[in-house]
């Protein structure tokens, strides 16, 4: 028994632990403590399987923004979400957690139920990794390969933030979401929202350059650029935009459009949806990269600050 | 001098991991809240130092080692602030003496 085993077990069970925590904790905000304690040891996970871009992924968005999504919608909802009627309550519940479970054990049987020799197209995907000039093989299959994939994603994204901003009253449309929710304690708030940015911004920024290559890429990176967005809104040190802004339009969505115009353009020049010009690949990609990580880092900050709150000024 | 080295390394990582058993035994044992924050933060702060610190001769670039240092840097700068602010709402929420 060798270390590192006892270190993967203690930290397989440790997940495990905390993520029963999570389901069973009765307060909200222990439930939500629990689930970025479990993003985090996930991410963790995922380094011991040597899936870095997975582990930078799972950390930034299932433990960070995920968190603050969660901490924002339990300080909105407190504790009433248990105030239901305890009878339909239960029944709701004992249903999700059959279903969870079932769902569980159908994975567990599927897994081990695989060949000895699981079916891979791991070679295939190195094989052919030249041809899109890029270093990193996750990076391939996410903008290459499987680039149909990525833009729907990125489309997904979008539809969240209308989802969010759908929760807005009908005379706040057009107005700007409520932000100042920490002000009482704000002094060293302001001061890490005044220090951090240009870190934040250099690293985010450096994820999606070395994405090309190294564990990286726009998701990583635009969840950074988000969090610095989201940092110095609550801090108060720059006002939310008010959602009818065309720049914050374009922002949004220029990624997903120029990801799409490129898919299009490609029938026209290389002969399929989503092809890129021989040669040309890796710049290609660099650029749909760099105006999805815009658009990611905007749809992710305008989820974190909710829907519009406020009047309109006009 | 290599041993020196293994030895420093052994030496810091160890006591940084008091500290971090220390700041566990704390969060449990103490009674309040400040007081919990209190012994957190400094476990925290001085344990990921010593651990970094003990870290610091095994990385084998200079580029490697600034990272651990600005691992640490940022972690501290998070903590202080995070410490600060829930200590200041739990002021507010149960002024004491």
């Amino acid at each position: 028994m060798t270390l590192s085993f006892v270190f993967d077990a203690s930290l397989a069970m440790l997940t495990i632990a905390v993520a029963c925590y999570a389901v069973v904790a009765r307060e909200i905000f222990a439930a939500v403590a629990a689930f970025i304690s479990y993003g985090l040891l996930l991410a963790l996970v995922w380094v011991r399987l040597s899936a870095v871009d997975v582990a930078l992924t799972e950390a930034a968005i299932g433990g960070g923004v995920t968190g603050a999504l969660l901490i924002g919608a339990a300080a909105k909802v407190g504790n009433s979400g248990s105030s239901a009627d305890p009878a339909e309550w239960r029944v709701g519940t004992s249903l999700t957690a059959i279903l969870c479970v079932a769902t569980t054990i159908g994975i567990a049987v599927a897994f081990l139920s695989l060949p000895q020799q699981a079916p891979t197209l791991a070679t295939l995907a190195v094989k052919h990794q030249p041809s899109t000039g890029l270093g990193n093989p996750v990076t391939a299959v996410l903008l290459a390969y499987r680039a149909i994939d990525t833009l729907l994603e990125s489309v997904v994204l979008v539809f969240a933030v209308v989802g969010v901003w759908s929760f807005a009253l009908d005379r706040h449309w057009g107005g700007t979401p409520e932000t100042s929710r920490v002000s009482n304690s704000a002094g060293p708030l302001v001061f890490l929202a005044q220090l951090l940015p240009p870190l934040g911004i250099i690293v985010g920024v450096h994820l999606v350059w070395t994405g090309a290559t190294e564990p990286g890429g726009a998701f990583q990176g635009g969840t950074i650029l988000a969090t610095v967005w989201i940092l110095v809104m609550i801090a108060g040190l720059v006002a939310a935009p008010s959602i009818d802004r065309p720049w914050l339009r374009f922002a949004l969505i220029g990624g997903p459009a120029l990801f799409l115009a490129i898919g299009v353009a490609g029938i026209a020049f290389s002969g399929a949806f989503l092809a890129y010009p021989e040669g040309y690949a890796k710049a290609v990609i660099l650029v749909i990269e760099a105006a999805l990580t815009l658009s990611i880092a905007v749809a992710l900050g305008l989820m974190a600050i909710g829907a519009p709150a406020r009047r309109p000024h006009r | 001098m290599t041993i020196a080295i293994e030895a420093f390394t052994i030496l810091c990582i160890s006591a940084g991991l008091c500290f971090f058993l220390a700041g566990s035994v704390a969060l449990l044992r103490f009674p309040d809240t400040l007081t919990r924050l209190h012994a957190l933060t400094k476990a925290d702060s001085l344990g990921l130092g010593l651990v970094v610190l003990g870290l610091l001769p095994q990385t084998d670039s200079f580029l490697a080692a600034t990272k651990l240092f600005l691992v640490w840097a940022v972690a501290q700068i998070g903590g202080a602030t995070i410490g600060q602010m829930i200590a200041r709402v739990a002021k507010d929420e149960n002024p004491k003496p």
